[in-house]
């Protein structure tokens, strides 16, 4: 009702009114992003800044290798070759028993900056 | 101190012609992740600039002095030291892998012909001393020349040994090593006013140390909740005043600001002064608290302001009021409407960096598709600039750019979606009282001056 109203008087639309229109074109941009990202991930918590995700932050670095494990697992296939890891080579946890191959090999850190070579321009 | 006085600060950064100086890195196509700059500092009197890289390494510039015989040289910076600052190591108790990166540098103000800077990584903090060796003795009674100890008994006269000049060498050794006082991933380091002492900040903890002093270090804030399930924001970044050792403030991952006054209490947890922006509920959405937490913090010279930074904004505040800001500046807001693959790709998570000229008045931040963005403060006028190879002649003007957000886009301008968002300028930094700035993108250093210099 009241849009048609608007639609027959445009010209007198109140200040009010225009900053709504403006405000909801506004939003508009981020609510969208909102609606595409939930329709991917429809399990995607409410609480965007809450716990796991903050968890998942402090936990950077966390690298998972048992020597126990892993001892365990060369035991019980001591014919057999190790497993070595799947193409993800990060996520050594769960199933998978980490072998020394599959840690991140310590880098040589003596190579000299670029930035320190070259030419000057 | 720097600022105000600044010699003749010229007026900030849009009526200045800003033009390419100098290029640092390789041109190379694949990037080594060891060579992505991760952080740039200018010394407190800019003749000297420092960058760290994820590969742990420090590369010093030095500004060439103005030289008659190379009057085209005009106050270049070139490579005056490197060393290996922070090397990888593993953390078998906890089983952490703890990068090399070097996440800040921050120099100490000069109080000899030496130089000094901290650098630290995610756990440990490192003071290391910068100096000249331009002399050496000869004839010395207890050694060769090669350096091999004589036997005293041998030594039948004695001799006066001399200074002899040599081809300059600049040394850099690790003067103090501050560790293990950190349990999650410093972010910040700060030296104060008072030159004594300096802050480092982890996503939960402030810790205050003393330069002397390496075995001790004091806890002055602590956000962490007694029951981590309650955990609902961590610390950003943290900077001490420019002139009142006694106050700090640090930001947080929702868009918060805290300033603390260390004279009121031993553990600063209760904040002197709580800055916040006012939010509209009705704007809220899923992005909302990401895109509000403020990836940097800085004071302005004066003391009198900050700025901080979030993911689309740059906003300065009055410390007289924790209401709101004073100003609000858009970076890139044509990027609202691509949140959504910005969460995906992690971009959302960027950390940018801000920074202000000498005199305040015009600040300056990076952005995607190696853009950079200054604000002259007192114009109100904002400039897009690129750091490319493409236009890299010496003394080339940089010309201004534009994205289109939709709709035609016009001649020159860059749509959003030919933005190259893996090509993000994080780090910036401005001359303590010149118009010369360094730009770091990704594993190049550019640096900018404006035509008059």
């Amino acid at each position: 009702m009241s849009q048609k109203q608007e639609e027959e008087n445009p010209a007198e639309e109140t200040g009010e009114e225009k900053q709504d229109t403006q405000e909801k074109e506004g939003m508009l941009p981020e609510r969208a992003e909102e609606a595409k990202l939930k329709a991917k991930y429809p399990s995607l918590g409410q609480k965007p800044g809450g716990s796991d995700f903050l968890m998942k932050r402090l936990q950077k670095g966390q690298k998972y290798f048992d020597s126990g494990d892993y001892n365990m697992a060369k035991a019980k296939m001591k014919n057999k070759q190790l497993p070595s890891a799947g193409p993800d080579k990060n996520l050594v946890t769960g199933d998978h028993i980490p072998t020394p191959q599959d840690l991140p090999q310590r880098k040589s850190s003596l190579v000299t900056s670029k930035l320190a070579g070259g030419q000057v321009e | 101190m720097a600022g105000a006085g600044g010699g003749g600060c010229p007026a900030g950064g849009n009526d200045l012609q800003w033009c390419f100086s100098q290029v640092k890195g390789a041109v190379d196509e694949d990037v080594a992740e060891a060579d992505v700059i991760s952080t740039v500092e200018f010394s407190h009197s800019g003749d000297l600039l420092a960058t760290g890289d994820k590969g742990g390494r420090v590369v010093i510039f030095q500004r060439e002095q103005e030289n008659k015989s190379r009057p085209h040289s005009r106050g270049e910076y070139n490579v005056y030291s490197t060393f290996q600052s922070h090397e990888p190591e593993f953390d078998y108790l906890k089983s952490l892998e703890i990068e090399e990166k070097i996440n800040k540098i921050r120099w100490l103000p000069r109080q000899s012909a030496a130089r000094f800077l901290l650098s630290t990584n995610d756990k440990t903090i490192k003071l290391w001393k910068i100096s000249e060796r331009d002399k050496r003795a000869e004839g010395c009674n207890l050694q060769d020349e090669d350096g091999r100890l004589r036997d005293p008994s041998s030594v039948t006269a004695l001799r006066v040994p001399i200074l002899k000049p040599m081809d300059l060498m600049v040394e850099a050794n690790p003067r103090r090593i501050f560790a293990n006082a950190h349990t999650y991933h410093i972010n910040s380091i700060s030296v104060n006013s008072d030159h004594e002492t300096y802050l480092s900040a982890d996503d939960l903890r402030i810790n205050l140390w003393h330069l002397e002093i390496t075995d001790r270090s004091f806890n002055i804030v602590d956000i962490k909740p007694a029951n981590m399930e309650e955990l609902t924001e961590v610390i950003t970044a943290a900077e001490f005043h420019p002139h009142q050792c006694n106050v700090l403030v640090y930001s947080s991952s929702k868009g918060t600001i805290r300033l603390c006054d260390m004279r009121s209490s031993a553990l600063c947890d209760r904040h002197s002064k709580f800055f916040e922006e006012p939010e509209d509920p009705s704007s809220r959405s899923f992005f909302s608290e990401i895109i509000s937490s403020v990836s940097d913090v800085k004071f302005s010279h004066s003391g009198r302001y900050m700025m901080t930074r979030d993911y689309l904004s740059v906003k300065v505040w009055d410390l007289n009021m924790e209401s709101r800001p004073v100003e609000t500046h858009q970076v890139h807001e044509y990027l609202r409407s691509k949140l959504c693959s910005l969460y995906e790709n992690d971009c959302i998570f960027d950390k940018f960096e801000c920074c202000w000229n000498g005199c305040d008045s015009a600040i300056m931040t990076g952005s995607y598709n190696n853009f950079f963005r200054m604000f002259d403060r007192t114009t109100w006028r904002d400039v897009t600039l690129e750091a490319s190879r493409e236009n890299s002649k010496p003394r080339a003007s940089l010309k201004p750019r534009r994205v289109c957000a939709g709709g035609k886009r016009k001649k020159d301008e860059v749509s959003v979606d030919s933005l190259d968002f893996s090509k993000k300028i994080l780090h910036t930094a401005w001359h303590p009282a010149e118009n010369i700035i360094a730009v770091a993108a990704t594993n190049n250093l550019y640096i900018f001056q404006d035509k008059a210099n």
